[in-house]
C-alpha cells in the first residue's frame, strides 16, 4: 500500500510529490495543507523539512502567513519556456520519438472503452482511498 | 552456398509478424527485449548481406580485384552479385547509412532541445511546466527527470500523481529511450523491421505501468491514473485545440490507452488456454529465424571469403 512505503521513500521523490501537490492546487499552500492533500502519513516535521529544502533550491516562494508560511511554486519566466517546450513537443507529434508519453491519444471509441473501464474499476472496489472526486 | 546471403534480406519477412504475435503473449519486459534483440540482430544481418553483396560485385571489378591482392577478378560463376545488384546493394547500404545518420542526429537534437527548455526545477526529479494542457513524459538524462505540465498534476489525484511519477521513473530506471531509439534504427535498416516500433512501445509502456503499480501497490489506482490522464488530455484537445493531434483524429482499432487500463485491471482477454503452446511455438520460431538469419550471413561471408582466398592464389591472368 502507498501508505506502508510513503515514509522510507527517497528525499527526491517526496519532494517531486510535495511540489506537485503546490502546482496542482494553484493556490499557496501551508505545510499542515500539504499535509492534509497528500494523505500520506508523512510527519508534519517532515513536509516543513521538505518545503525549506525547495525554498533554498528556489523551486518554490512562500509568504508569511499566521504564525507560519504559504508556500507557491515558482517558474524562472513563466509562459515562455511552457511556449518554447510545447513547441518542440508539438514538433515532434507526428515523428518518432525517444520521450515516452504517458498517454497517447484517444479515439472517440477509445474515451468511451476507457469510460466503461473507468466505471467499472471506481464501482468494483468502492471509493478507493485515493479518489478525492 | 549462393542463395545464403539472400536469406537475411527475406527472414524479416516471416520473422517480424511472428514477432508481433508472440509480443503481447509475454510478460511486457521480456516481450520488449523480444522485440529488441530479433530488431537488433535482423538488422545487422540485413546490413551485413548488403554488405557482402557489395564487396561480392566489387571485387568483380579488375582495380578493385588487384587492390584486394586478388590475381583476377572473382569469377562469374559461384558468386550470386551482378554488378547491377552489387550496385543496388551498395546504394541501398548507403541510404542506410544515411538515413542512421540523420536519425541519430535528429534524435540527439530532440533531446538536447528538451532538456534546455525543461525547468531545472529543484524539486526532485520533477519538472513542471506551466501549461495548462495535460502532458507528461520522461525525459532521459543524468539525471534523468520526469517533464510534466501544470495541467496533468491539476488533472489528478495526489495517489494517481505517485503512479504517474512511478511509471515515468521506471521508464528513466529501465532506459527506455534506448530501446526507442534502437527500434528507430532498425527500422532504418530494413523496411519491414518498422513494424516492430509500435509493439515495442506499447511493451515498453506495459512494462512501465506494471512497475508503476508494484511501486504504489494497486493496479487499480494505477490504471485509474493513466485513463484520467487521458480523457483529461482529450478534454483538452476539445477545447478549443483541436487541432493538436490530427493523426488520432480517426482509429478504427482499439487503441493502446485503453489495453493498458484493461491489462491493469485485469479485464482484459481472458488467457487462452492454447496460449501456452501458441508461445512456444512463436518463440521457437522466431528463434529459428534469428538464427537462419546469422547462419547465412555467417555462410555467405565464409563462401566469399573462400572465393577470395581461391583467386589470391589463382596463377597470373595473361
Amino acid at each position: 500500500m502507498p501508505e506502508a512505503t510513503a515514509g522510507r521513500r527517497p528525499s527526491g521523490e517526496l519532494e517531486a510529490s510535495v511540489l506537485a501537490a503546490l502546482w496542482a492546487a494553484g493556490a499557496p499552500l501551508t505545510p499542515a495543507e500539504v499535509q492534509r492533500v497528500l494523505g500520506q502519513d508523512l510527519a508534519r516535521t517532515t513536509v516543513t523539512t521538505i518545503l525549506t529544502r525547495l525554498h533554498e533550491k528556489g523551486a518554490v516562494a512562500r509568504t508569511r502567513q499566521g504564525r507560519g508560511y504559504a508556500y507557491t511554486p515558482t517558474q524562472d519566466s513563466p509562459g515562455l519556456r511552457a511556449d518554447r517546450m510545447r513547441r518542440e513537443l508539438e514538433k515532434d507529434e507526428d515523428r518518432r520519438t525517444v520521450l515516452a508519453r504517458f498517454v497517447s491519444g484517444l479515439s472517440e471509441d477509445d474515451e468511451r472503452l476507457l469510460r466503461t473501464l473507468l466505471d467499472g474499476a471506481d464501482g468494483a472496489d468502492g471509493p478507493a482511498p485515493g479518489s478525492i472526486r | 552456398m549462393i542463395y545464403a546471403i539472400w536469406a537475411p534480406l527475406l527472414v524479416p519477412f516471416l520473422a517480424v509478424p511472428v514477432a508481433r504475435r508472440l509480443a503481447p503473449l509475454l510478460a511486457p519486459r521480456a516481450a520488449a527485449w523480444l522485440l529488441a534483440v530479433s530488431g537488433a540482430v535482423l538488422a545487422g544481418c540485413t546490413t551485413a548481406a548488403l554488405g557482402l553483396l557489395a564487396l561480392e560485385g566489387a571485387l568483380r571489378l579488375r582495380p578493385v580485384a588487384s587492390l584486394g591482392r586478388l590475381r583476377l577478378p572473382l569469377l562469374a560463376d559461384g558468386v550470386a552479385a551482378s554488378p547491377p545488384v552489387a550496385a543496388l546493394a551498395l546504394a541501398l547500404l548507403a541510404a542506410t547509412a544515411v538515413a542512421a545518420c540523420r536519425l541519430l542526429l535528429r534524435l540527439l537534437r530532440e533531446w538536447v532541445a528538451a532538456r534546455r527548455h525543461a525547468p531545472a526545477g529543484g524539486g526532485g526529479d520533477l519538472s513542471v511546466i506551466d501549461d495548462g494542457h495535460p502532458d507528461a513524459f520522461a525525459l532521459p538524462g543524468r539525471p534523468g527527470r520526469i517533464v510534466v505540465t501544470a495541467g496533468m498534476l491539476r488533472a489528478l489525484d495526489p495517489a494517481e500523481r505517485e503512479a504517474l511519477f512511478a511509471h515515468e521513473r521506471a521508464h528513466l530506471a529501465g532506459r527506455h529511450h534506448l530501446f526507442l531509439a534502437l527500434a528507430d534504427l532498425v527500422a532504418v535498416c530494413h523496411p519491414v523491421l518498422r513494424g516492430l516500433r509500435a509493439p515495442l512501445g506499447y511493451a515498453l509502456e506495459r512494462w512501465a505501468d506494471e512497475a508503476a503499480a508494484r511501486a504504489v501497490g494497486d493496479r487499480t489506482l494505477t490504471a485509474r491514473a493513466i485513463a484520467r490522464a487521458a480523457l483529461a488530455t482529450r478534454a483538452a484537445e476539445g477545447s478549443g485545440s483541436a487541432h493538436r493531434r490530427p493523426r488520432f483524429a480517426v482509429a478504427a482499432t482499439t487503441g493502446p490507452v485503453p489495453r493498458r487500463v484493461a491489462a491493469l485491471l485485469g479485464t482484459g482477454e481472458p488467457a487462452r488456454p492454447r496460449s501456452r503452446a501458441l508461445r512456444r511455438v512463436a518463440a521457437a520460431a522466431i528463434a529459428g529465424c534469428l538464427v537462419f538469419s546469422v547462419g547465412a550471413a555467417l555462410d555467405a561471408a565464409t563462401d566469399l571469403h573462400g572465393s577470395i582466398e581461391v583467386a589470391q592464389a589463382a596463377p597470373e591472368h595473361p
